[in-house]
């Protein structure tokens, strides 16, 4: 059965790939240009992952691992290593990327038809998820940086898709030098683990830690340095400033990359390499996931595009998730990247499905100044698109923290993690004070997005008869992953509480031991870290207080924005005023991309300038030329010695002597054998005389 | 001793008459009997170091290889005297020159 796992490992992998190669080479001529292939490559994927999560749900072994690796690099002392783990975390992990790869496919059969570069398209969301495969499925860290490049490189032509757009060029390239930042950490990391541990492989790594191979604040540093990798790909503070501008890829790809391939990367690879957090790497963890998870939700309030909403609603949950892994509560940010990622893919979906909509509505009226994702120009749809209203409506519960949707139990987990270890640190306060607020605001900006988009009365009348709900290939994604934005999905099969989390993927404290359910927190390999059982009880005892807080605040947020935006109890503009600073900051997003720009970039650029003066003035003129012009003399002068001494000289010497000499000797060849036979004597004489001396 | 300086003496008036033979003659045929004449003082040398010496019988060894030697050799030779005299018509030595430049 392992062997199996492998195989369907290796499938999945490689399928993607295979729709990618043959999408670019042969897409354009293939009828419906190609989108079959695509589809019909992630479709068999999504049928293998399907299987052995199936497989892995009967049989039911939360201590379930497989390795299997190839050496693939080999100078002597110095090899590395190309392999698979699988366990249940990846499993679960292969299964979000193949369902979102694949309702993403299909939902942009319809999204981008008609597109200049459909196949081309297809293609890159086919490298995409290979990518994203590769990622989960490294059983090393080198895999996974080539995988983590991979990434990078496929988001980057993802979001880059409509490139005759300024805009989105430059997103593109920012998403992907942002990233690069990032991933220098990354790569400081693994460098500062080789060099102590010399082992890429998890395994080896947690070893190495646990034997003290690697200890202190080499590993502090080491562990931050991933982190740094993590910061990049899931766009925490203050590296989060791609993340909205990757807005201007086409919506899909919104989904797709902030639900399952690249923003999950990052909590993927803190959720892998937590135990060899140390308790300060973990610090530095929690405060940066915590603080960007407020402060994204504050940046989210303001937005009025129905897009930058849920793109800064994303770094948010992300910004949560990074919290419960630095508060040590890994498996519930796990367990949050699941249900995030069933909700958030789901209200792209609706999103893009209203975008689309919008965008026919314009086109009727042959309107191209208004701007189709501006929800100060929506309002009304509820009727008009019954079916992405329901199932948004369903994911923004989710979102919010509203009982009975998955979202609730999830978050509940990381809050309850968050507010223990704040109990057993008083120092740390802030922690569970940035996640409770980033609740309120959660619920407030999502019932906001959802009462401006939906209900109220329309905004352009003249457009809400030409909104119409999306055709069957857009409905149907966001359909199914309204569902699963349902809690029982993950309670089952032995818990229909919407209040415990306990289910087939979270365990149940029994007895001081966990029970049940198939994806178990492991000790950390740091020596003398509190262990995953501890951590979990403290959790427990938290668990209550944190739900009824959680509740609250989500009470609290979706009732603010009802008196709001539906009531009109406060008036919009008046609040604004009131807040003042407050408001344009968070409206302006901080002025982070402008302060970036001014004591960043404008900086960088004006010493790279002074730089090239540098080059170009004195290093090329002066150095380079000046080498040159000696190089041309030096050669001259070689070359006058080359011809008149060498050749002149000695070569055409050499031959002169040798004729000369063989004239001479001429004549002493007569052919006649008994002058030879005499030279012989008289030579024997003169030798014999020489002797006699 | 005396006896050593004989044989000696004989063997020099042979290799000189041989070395003679060989540088005068312009008939072939008697170069290489010159030839014969220095082959067999060097084995009346060897036979005589051979007795006097203290070369035991190693000298007659040499004796015997170098007869066999002279026989193959004289053959050689006369089948390249032979050659010359169907190619030149003649068996004088000096017109055998025709690889002179």
């Amino acid at each position: 059965m392992e062997n199996s796992f492998i195989l369907y490992s290796l499938l999945i992998l490689f399928l993607p790939l295979l729709a990618f190669v043959i999408q670019i080479f042969f897409g354009k001529r293939l009828p419906r240009e190609g989108d079959w292939v695509s589809i019909g490559a992630i479709s068999i994927t999504l049928i293998l992952a399907i299987t052995m999560f199936v497989k892995m749900l009967l049989v039911g072994d939360p201590e379930f691992k497989h390795e299997a690796s190839i050496v693939w690099l080999d100078m002597g002392a110095f090899t590395i290593s190309l392999g698979f783990l699988v366990d249940n975390i990846t499993i679960i992990m292969l299964l979000i990327v193949a369902l979102i790869s694949t309702c993403t496919h299909i939902f942009s059969t319809e999204y981008l038809k008609g597109d200049i570069r459909y196949s081309r398209y297809f293609g890159y969301l086919g490298l995409f998820t290979f990518s994203m495969n590769g990622i989960v499925l490294a059983n090393n860290l080198m895999s996974m940086y080539m995988f983590w490049e991979l990434v990078g490189v496929s988001s980057y032509l993802l979001i880059g898709h409509w490139f005759e757009k300024d805009s989105a060029a430059d997103a593109s390239k920012k998403a992907f030098l942002t990233n690069r930042v990032g991933d220098i950490g990354f790569f400081i990391g693994i460098m500062l683990i080789y060099s102590a541990v010399g082992s890429f492989a998890f395994t080896d790594v947690f070893d190495g830690v646990a034997s003290g191979m690697i200890a202190g604040t080499t590993l502090t540093f080491a562990g931050v340095g991933l982190f740094m990798g993590a910061m990049g790909k899931s766009s925490q503070f203050p590296l989060h400033i791609w993340l909205p501008d990757a807005m201007e890829g086409p919506t899909p790809v919104s989904a797709l990359m902030h639900a399952a391939t690249m923003v999950a990367a990052g909590v993927y690879l803190t959720v892998r390499i937590f135990p060899i957090l140390t308790p300060d790497a973990l610090l530095v963890v929690a405060y940066v996931g915590g603080f960007t998870a407020l402060f994204a939700a504050s940046i989210a309030i303001t937005q009025t595009d129905i897009k930058k909403v849920l793109a800064y609603s994303t770094v948010s949950q992300l910004g949560y998730m990074i919290l419960a892994v630095g508060t040590g509560v890994y498996t519930a940010a796990f367990f949050h990247l699941l249900t995030h990622a069933m909700f958030k893919a789901n209200l792209f979906y609706g999103s893009g499905s209203v975008i689309h909509s919008m965008h026919h509505a314009l086109h009727e009226k042959h309107d191209h100044e208004t701007d189709p994702q501006d929800m100060h120009n929506m309002g009304g749809f509820k009727d008009k698109m019954p079916i992405t209203y329901w199932s948004m409506l369903i994911s923004t519960m989710a979102i919010a923290g509203v009982p009975l949707f998955s979202g609730f139990l999830s978050k509940d987990a990381i809050l309850a993690g968050t507010l223990s270890f704040a109990q057993h640190h008083p120092e740390h306060l802030l922690l569970p004070l940035f996640g409770f607020g980033a609740a309120l605001m959660t619920a407030f900006y999502m019932f906001r997005m959802i009462f401006l988009t939906f209900h109220g009365e329309p905004k352009m009348p003249e457009l809400i008869d030409d909104i119409h709900e999306s055709p069957k290939e857009m409905t149907g994604p966001i359909v199914l992953l309204g569902t699963l934005s349902v809690y029982i999905w993950y309670t089952l099969p032995n818990n229909l509480s919407p209040m415990s989390s306990y289910g087939w993927f979270n365990p149940k404290l029994d007895n001081h031991n966990f029970k049940g359910g198939l994806v178990h927190p492991i000790d950390s390999s740091v020596p003398g870290s509190i262990s995953a059982l501890e951590i979990a009880e403290h959790a427990h005892h938290a668990h209550h207080m944190a739900m009824y807080i959680s509740i609250a605040v989500a009470a609290i947020g979706i009732f603010l924005s009802w008196f709001i935006y539906i009531k009109k109890g406060l008036s919009v503009n008046a609040l604004a005023e009131r807040a003042g600073f407050l408001y344009r900051w968070s409206f302006n997003k901080y002025y982070f991309d402008e302060n970036y720009n001014k004591y960043l970039y404008q900086p960088t650029l004006r010493l790279a300038d002074k730089v090239s003066w540098l080059d170009w003035e004195l290093y090329d003129k002066y150095f380079i030329n000046g080498f040159g012009r000696l190089t041309n003399w030096a050669s001259k002068v070689t070359g006058k010695f080359d011809f008149d001494v060498i050749d002149q000289l000695l070569v055409d010497g050499t031959g002169k002597i040798a004729n000369l000499i063989g004239r001479k000797f001429k004549g002493v060849q007569t052919g006649k054998l008994q002058n030879y036979v005499l030279y012989v004597a008289a030579g024997v004489i003169i030798l014999m005389v020489i002797q006699s001396f | 001793m005396d006896q050593l300086n004989n044989y000696l003496f004989i063997s020099a008036i042979l290799f000189s008459l041989g070395v003679f033979g060989v540088m005068t003659r312009r008939n072939g045929i008697a170069v290489l009997m010159g030839v014969e004449l220095i082959l067999n003082s060097a084995n009346l040398n060897f036979v005589a170091f051979s007795r006097f010496g203290g070369m035991n019988l190693d000298g007659h060894i040499f004796g015997l290889i170098v007869i066999v030697l002279a026989a193959a050799e004289a053959a050689v030779a006369l089948a390249i005297v032979i050659n010359i005299y169907n190619n030149l018509n003649t068996i004088n030595v000096d017109e055998a020159s025709t690889m002179k430049e």
